[in-house]
């Protein structure tokens, strides 16, 4: 286990990328070459990375980076992964690094493909809940209730379940994390580095742009989605479930934030009427129910 | 030891792949190619092939893998046929423009709706623009000796760009014939390692086909153009050289058969080119002055080899295993654009034939022949684009 004293002073998301002011996913990209180093081949589709790596003939990543189609990330990771293979080339990680658009809807295909031929890689998928970089539109990750340019009176369905469809592939390692909480995302993503298999890693990424909330909120974002609830940080390891912290101490309904604490502080969700805040905060204590049982099963969860 | 093997041309596929060292193997079962990758899936398992194999679960994540594999530094070789092919479109765009010299065997194939498994060339026409080189072969020998001629050319500095080798679904495909193939020494020195314009590597790092503005983007479009012109160029050179090492010499760019004197040239493309040449021996029995000339490469187009022909004949008659509804064959189309400013153009008449897989037999052919002799004799085509043997 890392401590924020002991990660390396190196940056190899170089300044001058091309973010929006309050960018949650490039906090985490920040995060994952603190973790992972630079000896780190990235996989990237169509997604905000694609503008936050900067146009040609400039990059803002000091690794290597192959841009590649919307629905893809993971179809590449296993050519470069088996490229690697016959060149005998063992110390470089292989990440995927995609948006909720990119993973949960377009890209699960090959996710779901490349995970059942147990790729050798860590996928990442960075939620910030909508098509972001198309300008907020819907997406299978979208929750209920928010608004985006194509649920102009809030989404009418919940976010699908991205972390545990992918558990039931049997993967080795599967967790979710916050740019919120980076010394839990650095484990994480070390865990994943030392893990051989399929890695998933699907990160909640507080995206200022489309959520409509001030961009210096972008940290109170993510702790406020974990301290309610709305997002829990866990693990499967080898299909053995675990919250961590500090998830691990809200499974007592009372410990936790209400949901409308969270909600109310984002323009997306300004049409929400109270009927909607209950109705999201009995699924959370739903969730957190699931969450106990999952937790309490000895050996794997699938 | 050269060897000569009775088998089909996907299984020669297969031994072309393992020949020319593919080390990465990305591919998706379709019918007519399955038994491509089935033979390399029985190389690599045995042990007589050092390469992964990648069992994707869609052809568009097999092409995107051997893009994948070919910028991480390694030769790779896939096979697809029409919906297949389809499905790839948008990578074949993006491996043309990472400048990739992939290699992919097409097992051609009609398009549905209606399904049909049996063979035209609507789904690699359909790729015209992607940016790929296209053979088209004529028998089983072709498609070996072309494969290995294809890496050569893609992976050559002035081209980089993927290659598509076709062949027609069933009648090469599950046709078994006499295949001469080379000892492994001998296509290893025609065929050195893979090289290509860039890698991913830690050392260097880029970020690769990111984002790029208006101000650039025109250029890039322009240097894949120039990779064509240059490829023109080394066709028929590698097509020398591979004559030279191992016998087999396919013309370059167009292979000509009995042109030099004749009035009318049956112009087509794969194994109409091959049963043609009977056509042509018959008629010329007949003592009429008939040629068959066979587009071996469709991108890039031989347009220079086309007004050669057209300044040497009177009626050039396309044969078309492929339509562009609303208008006509590709073939008719391009070789009329060829010869547009030409003096004394010959007479061009377009055939469409052998859609869905309906046979295109020496018969057929002669027909063609007789129709377009016609006329040449009259001085006008009357028809435009004539549908061969349709039903009424």
């Amino acid at each position: 286990m890392v401590t924020i004293k002991e990660l390396p002073k190196e940056e190899y998301l170089l300044k001058g990328h091309a973010a929006c002011a309050g960018c949650g996913p490039s906090i985490a990209i920040r995060l994952l070459f603190k973790a992972l180093g630079n000896q780190v081949i990235m996989v990237v589709p169509a997604c905000c990375t694609t503008v936050i790596q900067g146009p040609y003939p400039y990059t803002s990543f000091a690794v290597p980076l192959q841009n590649i189609l919307f629905e893809s990330t993971a179809a590449a990771a296993s050519g470069i992964v088996a490229a690697l293979h016959q060149r005998k080339i063992e110390d470089l990680t292989v990440v995927g690094w995609a948006g909720d658009g990119g993973t949960v809807d377009i890209g699960i295909q090959a996710l779901s493909g490349a995970a059942e031929r147990e790729t050798d890689f860590i996928y990442i998928c960075y939620d910030n809940e909508a098509y972001g970089n198309t300008g907020m539109q819907r997406s299978g990750a979208t929750p209920y209730g928010a608004w985006t340019t194509t649920t102009t009176a809030g989404k009418k369905e919940r976010k699908k379940d991205m972390p545990l469809i992918m558990a039931a592939h049997r993967i080795p390692y599967v967790a979710t994390a916050c740019p919120s909480y980076p010394i839990d995302f650095v484990n994480k993503l070390r865990k994943a580095k030392e893990t051989k298999g399929t890695k998933y890693i699907h990160i909640l990424a507080p995206c200022p742009t489309g959520w409509r909330y001030d961009t210096s909120k972008t940290v109170e974002m993510g702790r406020l989605a974990v301290q309610t609830g709305l997002w829990a940080l866990y693990e499967i390891e080898y299909g053995k479930f675990k919250l961590n912290p500090p998830s691990d101490r809200l499974t007592d309904k009372t410990k936790r934030k209400p949901v409308k604490d969270y909600l109310t502080l984002q323009g997306r969700f300004r049409q929400l009427s109270e009927e909607d805040i209950e109705k999201t905060q009995k699924w959370v204590d739903e969730d957190w129910i699931r969450y106990q049982k999952l937790a309490a099963i000895e050996g794997t969860i699938f | 030891m050269a060897q000569t093997i009775i088998d089909t041309a996907n299984h020669i596929a297969g031994y072309a792949a393992k020949a020319a060292r593919a080390k990465v193997v990305a591919v998706y079962p379709i019918t007519p190619q399955t038994t491509v990758v089935e033979k390399i899936a029985e190389f690599v398992d045995s042990g007589k092939m050092d390469a992964e194999y990648i069992c994707v679960e869609s052809e568009h994540s097999a092409m995107v893998a051997c893009i994948a594999a070919a910028s991480a530094g390694v030769r790779t070789f896939t096979a697809t046929s029409a919906h297949g092919l389809a499905l790839m479109h948008e990578a074949l765009h993006w491996a043309a423009g990472s400048r990739l010299p992939i290699v992919m065997v097409v097992v051609n194939r009609a398009m549905g709706a209606p399904w049909s498994i049996w063979p035209d060339f609507s789904d690699s026409l359909s790729q015209r623009d992607t940016g790929w080189i296209q053979f088209y072969c004529a028998d089983n020998q072709e498609v070996f000796d072309t494969v290995i001629q294809a890496y050569k050319l893609c992976e050559d500095e002035q081209v980089f760009l993927p290659a598509m080798i076709c062949l027609e679904g069933f009648i090469l495909s599950h046709t078994y014939m006499p295949v001469k193939l080379p000892n492994q020494e001998e296509i290893d020195a025609f065929l050195p390692p893979y090289k290509s314009g860039w890698i991913l590597d830690v050392n260097n790092p880029y970020s690769h086909s990111n984002l790029v503005s208006p101000e650039w983007y025109m250029e890039f479009r322009y240097m894949i153009h120039e990779a064509m012109e240059n490829a023109k160029k080394l066709i028929p050179q590698i097509d020398k050289a591979y004559g030279k090492h191992f016998g087999f010499e396919y013309g370059g760019l167009i292979e000509k058969y009995k042109c030099d004197d004749a009035d009318l040239v049956l112009l087509s493309m794969g194994t109409i080119g091959g049963e043609a040449k009977l056509t042509v021996e018959k008629l010329r029995k007949e003592g009429l002055k008939v040629g068959s000339a066979r587009v071996r490469v469709f991108r890039p187009f031989p347009v220079e080899e086309i007004r050669k022909l057209a300044a040497e004949t009177q009626m050039i008659a396309t044969i078309d295993r492929h339509v562009s509804f609303g208008m006509e064959g590709f073939l008719a189309t391009e070789v009329k654009a060829s010869v547009f400013h030409e003096k004394d153009s010959p007479l061009v008449a377009g055939f469409v034939a052998g859609l869905g897989g309906r046979d295109v037999t020496a018969q057929t052919i002669e027909k063609i022949a007789e129709k377009s002799l016609k006329w040449l004799r009259m001085g006008k085509v009357e028809k435009e684009t004539e549908w061969v043997d349709l039903r009424e």
